[in-house]
Parts: C-alpha cells; structure tokens; sequence
C-alpha cells in the first residue's frame, strides 16, 4: 500500500515508536517570537534545562512590537518588556535571533519562507497556529501551545499521535480577479469552520499546481480557520524555483542532494486518504466574511444572511454573530459601509499580496471615511515593495505605510480597530475582540481590501476599472 | 502537575458553539510573562463592564457559578489562537473539567499538558446535560478518570473516550519532557543519520557578542 505525503514525512522523522504511546517525533525548524517563549524559557530554567538544538531554532519578534518608531522606549512597556526578554534569552540560550532592527526581521511565517529556511519534508513548529502556513512547501509544519514550545526547546522532539488525513481535490480553474484567499474562505464557508478538526489536510490538484508560492501560503495558512492542525501540498517546479538561492537554502551539490530527496515528497497513488472531498473551484466568486468565525462568508454579490433560515442552535449562532456585526439581514454586501482597512497579516502580507493590493489602487485615494494601514510581512518585503514603488501607490492613495509585523490582525500593539468600527482586513480571523475590543471584522483578499478602502464600502473587483493594467517597473 | 483522578465539581453551562481562544484571553493579557494570576482575565470582553464592572448578565458572575469547577459548552470549543493563556485562565479561574461535543485540536493538547481533562460527549448528552443543569439549582457532575465516566448521581451516566496514553499521563501527572528526555540516546542515534537541508551555524549568536 501506498504512502500519503504526511505519512512519508512523519515516518523519515520518528525518532521512537512504541505501543500505546505516542510516536517522538524530530522537530527540523522551530521558529519561535516573543509572545508565547517566555513561559518555556523559565520552564527551562527553573529545571536547570538547556536548549538543546539551537541551530534547529529561530526567533524573531513580531506579534506585539510597534510598526511605526521601532526604536526603545516602545510607547508600551509591557510589550517592550516581553521583547527584551526574549533578546535575553536568545543570547543566554545562543538562539539565532532577526531583532528588530535587522532587515531580516517580520512575521515569522513570512520570513522563514523568503530566508530559505523553510523547506519541503521539514517538519517545523511554532507558539503559533498559522504555523500551518510552511506545509505549502511540503513541509508538516504545526501550532503548538507553550509547554510544547519548551519541550521542543529542551529536546527538539515531541510527543505526537498522528492526526487523520483528509484530501481535499480541487477541479476546474479559478475565475479572473479570484485569488487563493477567495478559494480557502468558499472552502470554510461551505464545509464549515471546524470540519477539518483532528485532520491534516492535502491540498491537490491543477488549481493548486497553477498558483504561486505566496497564492499556496494563504491557502494553507488559513488550514487552521478550517479546524486542521496542519495543511500540506506536494512540493513542484514552483517550490524549488522559490527555495533556490535563498539565503539558508541549501547550496550546490547539497542543493542536488536535498532536490533528490525532496521529489519522492508526493503522495503515492494508491494511498489511503481517511477522507477526501472534492471542490470545484470554477464557481468561486470574491468572498467576504459577515460573521464572527471565518466559515460565516458569503460572496461579495451576497448579503447578510437571515437567521431564521437556520432553526435551533444554528439560528442563534446567526442571531449572535449579526448582532455583535452590528448588521441586519438581507443587506447586501456591497452596500455595507467600512471605516479601517487592514492590509497585512501571514496572510497576505507577501510582495504579491501588495502588488495585488496597489495594481487596484494605482490612481485612486482612498474614501475620506476610512483610514487605512498597509504593514508587509516582512522588512525584505517592505524592501521590495518599495523598489518597485508600491509605497508611493499606497502614500498616494492615503493609506499608511508601515513597518512589518503581526499589527492589526490581533491588534497587539498600537494597530487596532476601534469600538464598533467595520474592518476590512486581509488577516485570518474575524473572531470578536480580535483586532480590538467591539471591532468588526471582515476577511477580504488584497485587492477587495483596497477597492474598499477607495468606495469606503465592500465592492466586487471583478467590476473594478483598473488606472494602470501593470505597476512594476 | 498534580495528578487528576477523580473530580467532582458544579457545572457551568456556556451556551455558545465555537468559542475560540481570543473570546477567553484577549491579546492585551498575552504580553504577561508568567503562567499564574490570569482567572481574573477569563472572557474578559463579555465578563466585565468599561471600568471592569462585573456584567451581571455573564454566565460566569452569577454567584452559584463563581466556584463551578466543570465548563459545559458547544461545538469547536478552543478554536483559533494557540495562546495556551487560555487554559492557563481557565484553570487558574477554577475549571477541571470542559465537556463539549467537539474541541479544536491545538486547545485539547494544551489542556491535557496543564491538568485540565478535556471530555468529548455525543450531542445528545451536551443537550441532557444543559437541560440537567438548567432544572437544578446547582448541578454537581462526578468525573472519574479511571474509569472513564461521568455521573451526576440523579441518573446521569456517561462514559467517554480517553487516549490510554493521555489518560496515564493525567492520572499520574508526568512531567512529559522529563519522559522525552530519558531518551537522548534515541534521540542522538535519530540525528547521526536524518539529514537537516538548511544551516542556521552562521547565524548562531556567540556567547560573548554583544
């Protein structure tokens, strides 16, 4: 019989199989930050325990740190505090570290993909869910919580039962103006937020072969929101164009070497999948979310749906989530009114992501009713972004231009929605409270975050008249 | 941690379906670097007024529930985040025990490491259950870890489903990383022959670097 693609990388990483227990499984890559770390370091040092692979680590600082003057004293003291511990501890622990003022430095599921680090067959954790994000290479890479973040600190292994494997097939080809953002929310929307719970999930399929690799990170960042652990796909020509010459990729003939290995990374045809859905992604139309978890979506053209089209517990699950939206059923999505856009997040914070985001606003200013950030995913991306311009599209356009970070997706900082205020936000989680307490949140891609910010309401961009067909120069 | 073996303790029945891990610690909480003192933090947006005025509307303020010790609720309980703030608040609030017919499973694992027994129940039971609990004026469950069930001593009787591994964990409160680390030797043996692709060596800082 046949192996899937998460079983063959499970099996190379098994360090000990026993009865009646969990597999110890190799961690290759642990990316750690500065919010869930300073609990484990302590663990460590209370038990007189060491860090046992430093150079199978990596820490940057991106969740709680400001995104305009990064410099000491933050306007925050206690995310300040939490920043200085964690440069404390990289050094006690000799933890390599992107520090605030390198230009290495960003979201951690942004920056271990563009430095070459993350790489297919790997597996890899981090103090965060949207670790998720790394599988788009083909690399088992997951969310674990703080005691687990200090048992990989202290022994590079974890103790874990295989999860469920779920195939989920898509056919047929996406629409013009429909990004991978669209298809993860129509997928979540239509199966339900907590489907894929206790899966790993393999994305397969032409629609995925066509994308690129910052158009796969969304999909499997955001595996997550639809209640799996973990999202996969099989590496190709596209990932392995991405990975070489980055800078901690591997070079030369450990470059032909790890290609070889990384070939055998598919799933063989006659694996068993314990569940396999198929979805045809020809339909899909640009999404955005009404509610308070990610699988309350529906199509731009749509509109606020009714509860009492659902009965039971159903019905108030609807009731709660419009009235926290402060929204009334029927209402169409287009005619719903925004005060902030957020463009960022490990979502889509990537150079395509902002080059999406500015090929709409080239020639436009935003509405006069909202205010808007645009935070990439990382400094490099921030580099980038500005070689090529975009920063002035989005300057000119009235929208700020910050430095990179986790900023308004959590609001951790000083980024955050206000009371009541309507976000359109390309992060992942419209969840209440989460980008401020009373915020109201709607999941949008790139390019539906910018037409809103110029319309100053939800608009389909399939009807957008773009100023400037090409931006790059 | 203290080992779990049998816990009996007054219900709280939280009537929402996937309540997610931002819903029960707010960010502003996850920049504390300790792992006690966050219970006062618990559903902080819907526990408190501006001014944290306790909202007498929250399940949670009425005075019979302040010392319940078991946590009913709905579907997808623990999505999203994974903060393990969040069990932290739950347990240093008082919680044992959360029943629900399904958990998110980054929530689950982090419960099991702090003591906390996550158990799963068919939907019908979740629904007897909340109707048990809203007929009494307290509503005291027996959970017995070693066998697996749940009584409420009024002719409620459940068993549920444990992972044997999990469950002699939590019976006897291991310390997993020490259970990890008994096995350097295999650990050592995996590394002389499992290849690593990428190298960090030059980014490793020096000890006395500045």
């Amino acid at each position: 019989m046949g192996k899937t693609l998460y079983e063959k990388i499970w099996d190379r990483h098994v360090v000990e199989k026993r009865e009646n227990e969990p597999n110890l499984l190799y961690i290759d890559l642990h990316l750690i930050h500065e919010v869930t770390s300073p609990q484990a370091f302590d663990g460590l040092k209370k038990e007189n325990r060491t860090v046992r692979c430093p150079e199978l680590t990596l820490a940057t600082m991106d969740h709680s740190i400001p995104t305009e003057n990064r410099g000491f004293p933050f306007g925050d003291p206690v995310a300040q505090l939490q920043v200085e511990a964690l440069e404390k501890n990289c050094k006690e622990f000799q933890i390599p570290l992107f520090n605030l003022g390198s230009d290495r430095q960003g979201i951690v599921h942004v920056i271990a993909p563009e430095q070459g680090l993350t790489l297919p067959g790997q597996t890899m954790v981090c103090g965060d869910s949207h670790a998720s994000t790394h599988g788009a290479f083909g690399a088992l890479a997951f969310g674990i919580g703080t005691s687990e973040v200090e048992h990989v600190l202290a022994t590079q292994c974890l103790q874990l039962v295989p999860s469920k494997t779920l195939a989920i097939q898509f056919t047929g080809q996406l629409a013009p103006g429909i990004t991978s953002k669209d298809l993860i929310l129509a997928l979540i929307g239509a199966y339900g937020n907590d489907f894929a719970t206790g899966y790993v999930i393999e994305y397969r399929g032409e629609p995925i072969k066509a994308m690129s690799m910052e158009q796969r990170m969304t999909i499997c960042n955001m595996s997550i929101e639809f209640g799996a652990r973990a999202g996969l796909m099989a590496p190709d020509q596209v990932t392995f164009d991405y990975i070489k010459d980055k800078p901690f990729a591997p070079k030369g003939a450990d470059w032909e070497r790890a290609l070889e290995d990384w070939k055998e990374l598919y799933s063989d045809e006659e694996a068993n999948f314990d569940n396999i859905i198929y979805f045809d992604v020809t339909q899909v139309s640009p999404q955005v979310t009404w509610g308070t978890n990610p699988g309350q979506v529906v199509s731009v053209k749509g509109e606020v749906p009714n509860p009492e089209a659902s009965s039971g517990f159903a019905r108030s699950n609807v009731e709660n989530a419009l009235d926290y939206m402060g929204l009334k059923p029927g209402t169409k999505m287009e005619d719903i009114p925004i005060n902030v856009v957020f463009i960022g997040s490990c979502t889509n914070s990537r150079i395509e992501d902002l080059r999406e985001a500015a090929r709409v606003l080239k020639g436009y200013e935003k509405s006069s009713d909202v205010r808007g950030i645009v935070v990439p995913g990382s400094q490099q991306v921030k580099a980038q972004a500005e070689t090529e311009g975009l920063h002035h599209i989005f300057l000119e356009a009235g929208l700020e231009w910050r430095n990179s970070g986790c900023s308004m997706c959590l609001g951790m900082n000083d980024d955050f929605v206000g009371p009541n205020e309507r976000c359109a936000s390309t992060s992942n989680r419209n969840f209440e409270g989460r980008q401020g307490e009373n915020a109201r949140t709607h999941l949008v891609s790139p390019a539906m975050a910018a037409a809103a910010a110029v319309k100053g309401h939800f608009y389909d961009i399939r009807d957008w008249e773009y100023k400037l067909q090409e931006v790059n120069s | 941690m203290n080992p779990f073996t049998v816990h009996e303790g007054i219900v709280a029945p939280f009537n929402r379906s996937n309540v997610d891990t931002d819903t029960i610690i707010p960010k502003q909480f996850l920049k504390l670097m300790k792992k006690e003192g966050y219970g006062k933090f618990l559903f902080y947006d819907w526990r408190y007024l501006d001014g944290e005025e306790e909202n007498p509307e929250f399940i949670l303020n009425r005075s019979h529930y302040k010392k319940a010790s078991i946590l009913l609720s709905r579907d997808n309980f623990g999505s999203g985040s994974s903060r393990e703030h969040a069990v932290w608040s739950l347990k240093d609030f008082g919680f044992r025990v959360i029943i629900s017919s399904s958990f998110a499973d980054i929530f689950y694992s982090n419960c099991v490491k702090n003591g906390v027994l996550p158990v799963v129940l068919p939907q019908e039971s979740i629904e007897e259950l909340f109707d048990r609990e809203e007929k009494s004026e307290i509503y005291p469950l027996e959970v017995d870890l070693e066998k697996l069930v749940i009584t409420d001593f009024n002719g409620f009787k459940e068993s549920f489903d444990l992972d044997p591994f999990i469950k002699e964990m939590l019976l006897n409160g291991w310390d997993e990383i020490s259970m990890t680390l008994q096995k350097e030797k295999s650990i050592e043996n995996f590394e002389r022959k499992h290849p690593i692709h990428f190298s960090l060596k030059d980014a490793v800082p020096q000890r006395n670097s500045e």
